[in-house]
């Protein structure tokens, strides 16, 4: 048997279980060592299994080897192999930022860090609702430690509602699981769907009514419009290394809908076929035109973040909703791109508020930076490619997205975007002139700012480096999520597989 | 039975939502316990409520569908009670902390402005 596609969950559940065991006698070197040494592996694993997805097309894996529709399955199939791999680049540079100083201040920094990764490399393999659910917490569990140790003040305010509302939506994820299981007998996805094709009537209804609850809190996770107040507050009160590894989580909800409303609600789902993405289509532009606000309005650099994090959801929304392959694949390299560039700006704007003393990330043109010409820089390639200008990664992203726009709803789908990107470019403008231009000519009085670090800058420019490799390949990358977008339309393929993997070692059971 | 679960969760659920939307973090966190109640008894439900039934194989008793209960909800309510357990701590050590630091109970950190205003204690 197989055993890759469950060593993503398990290399990094085991180094920070290691980590917790190491820090009481160790000093914070050895941690990072081995943290390092956890990294290197998972990154290891993660680019085999991509490798390996391409290959075999999709990887079942029965855990115990219990029979797939009693146990519980591990399903890779080109979109979790993507995926692990993007949150996997995305926590090199988190970690290298964190080992500049944070892992030092914050509590058990290194084992938190490790089980979140162990939480979303499992919510992205996982082939079972429940062990979805399972894993959410365990991402959740860790990100509340990550958010909330050493908290103070506003940041336990906006620590409060970030758990509750998490918690609320958990809630509100077991119930649709409870109905879905009253209903189909079974929490299995592919086995689901095939279930769902085949539902009587009567039941319809209350497969509808657990289908609506799961999209409640999917969407709760990926922010959209109405569900999307915690989401600036957290990310912009969160420690830089942290925020930066989160931008990944509302990805977390925007997966979980992709594979849940293509595979259970795909065509094949009858009367309940497509039933998400009527709603999703409008919500998502008006999530985009409020990220869009949002990112002009902020006060301060990292909300504007936050927002740009809430308008990239948005954007993916709207892809995903299209429906067709071409909006899913633009959707999938768009993806990694925006975790990628604003994990790159919540990074350099921790740098800039270090550096500019009491201005702090306010937008405000108080105080000159000394040694501003490296973050301008960096803020000026983050802001191109966020924005959607060429030649980065977010144009090609964007271009591909418009082209698949079907022609009955390019109006208003092109209106959106188009009018969002300038909003954006507004917005960055304003952000980068007040932050690097419009300055003081004399330097402050207080204190000397610290000098730049030479990691944190390092990690910045490795988050944007991917953004650049992603241009320069991306033919490659495109004909991977082509190939990715027309596998998860492939609803027939799943259940097929599925039903041909039987365990090995016991005996089938009749 | 069905009528009296099916109450049961109605009202631990319409209790919990009302609790969970006042504004002092006590009754947020009681909202949060009753709702996942609400919750556990709806999964344990799910696997269709019968009486004198065990959810394990026994000797001598026939091994047909008919015989049994459901074990797997039972599994689920387990591991989702685990869960809303450790989670209330959670909930409830974030609370006291922002008792602690901000010197009040009051879920946005601050007290209203017209509780402010009109109580001259502060």
């Amino acid at each position: 048997m197989n055993h890759l596609p469950i060593l993503p969950i398990l290399v990094p559940m085991v180094t920070g279980a290691l980590l917790l065991l190491l820090e009481r006698r160790h000093r914070t070197s050895v941690l990072r060592l081995w943290a390092w040494i956890g990294m290197a592996a998972l990154l290891a694993v993660s680019v085999a299994l991509l490798v390996q997805v391409q290959r075999e097309d999709m990887l079942v894996y029965l855990l115990g080897d219990w029979p797939a529709r009693l146990g519980i399955t591990l399903m890779v199939d080109r979109l979790s192999a993507l995926m692990v791999l993007t949150t996997t680049l995305l926590a090199i540079p988190c970690l290298l930022y964190a080992c500049a100083g944070w892992d030092k201040r914050a509590l058990h920094f290194h084992a938190l860090f490790q089980m979140q990764l162990a939480g979303l490399n499992g919510a992205f393999l996982t082939g079972d609702l429940f062990n979805l659910f399972v894993f959410f917490e365990v991402m959740l569990i860790a990100s509340y430690g990550l958010l909330l140790s050493g908290a103070r003040g506003a940041r336990i305010k906006a620590g409060m509602h970030y758990v509750v509302f998490n918690i609320a939506a958990s809630v509100v994820f077991l119930m649709a699981l409870g109905l879905l299981y009253g209903m189909l007998g079974t929490l299995n996805m592919t086995e689901l769907a095939a279930r769902i094709a085949v539902a009587p009537p009567e039941r319809t209804v209350l497969i509808q009514a657990g289908a609506g609850l799961l999209l409640l809190v999917f969407c709760a996770k990926a922010a959209l419009l109405p569900l999307y107040l915690w989401l600036p507050e957290a990310y912009a009160r969160a420690p830089a290394a942290v925020a930066a590894l989160f931008t990944v989580m509302t990805k977390v909800g925007l997966y979980a809908i992709l594979r849940v409303y293509t595979l259970m609600f795909g065509e094949t789902a009858g009367p309940l076929a497509g039933m998400a993405w009527d709603w999703l289509l409008p919500a998502g532009a008006a999530t985009v035109v409020l990220g869009a606000l949002g990112v002009i309005g902020a006060p301060r650099l990292r909300i504007s973040v936050a927002y740009l994090v809430l308008l990239s959801a948005g954007t993916l929304f709207v892809a995903f909703s299209i429906g067709n392959a071409g909006a899913i694949s633009a959707g999938l390299y768009y993806l990694p791109h925006s975790v990628f560039v604003s994990a790159a700006l919540f990074l350099l704007a921790d740098i800039i508020q270090r550096h500019r003393g009491s201005g702090g990330d306010y937008l405000v043109p108080i105080a000159s930076m000394p040694s501003k010409t490296l973050p301008a820089a960096l803020f000026l390639v983050a802001a191109v490619s966020i924005a959607g200008l060429p030649p980065l990664s977010g144009f090609i992203g964007k271009l591909q997205l418009l082209n698949s726009v079907p022609e009955s709803q390019t109006a208003w789908v092109w209106a959106v975007i188009l009018g969002s990107s300038l909003m954006t470019i507004i917005g960055l403008s304003r952000s980068g002139t007040r932050l690097f231009w419009r300055v003081d000519p004399t330097p402050p009085g207080g204190p000397d700012a610290p000098p730049l670090r030479r990691s944190e800058i390092a990690a910045t420019v490795l988050l944007l480096a991917y953004g650049v490799v992603m241009t320069i390949f991306a033919g490659p990358v495109l004909r991977y999520t082509n190939a990715a977008a027309a596998q998860l339309l492939d609803v027939e393929t799943y259940i097929q597989t599925l039903r041909d993997t039987t365990p090995q070692i016991r005996e089938p059971s009749p | 039975m069905e009528f009296a679960i099916a109450t049961a969760i109605g009202v631990l659920a319409a209790s919990g939502v009302y609790l969970l939307l006042r504004a002092r973090t006590f009754d947020v966190i009681l909202g949060l316990t009753l709702l996942s109640y609400a919750t556990n008894l709806l999964i344990f439900a799910s696997g269709r409520p019968v009486v004198g039934k065990p959810p394990v194989l026994r000797d001598g008793v026939a091994q047909t569908l008919a015989q049994y209960s459901d074990p797997l909800p039972q599994a689920l309510v387990l591991t989702a009670i685990v869960i809303a357990f450790a989670m209330t701590a959670v909930t409830v050590v974030i609370a006291m902390r922002e008792h602690a630091d901000l010197h009040t109970d009051h879920v946005d950190g601050e007290e209203p402005d017209e509780v402010r205003r009109g109580g001259g204690a502060r």
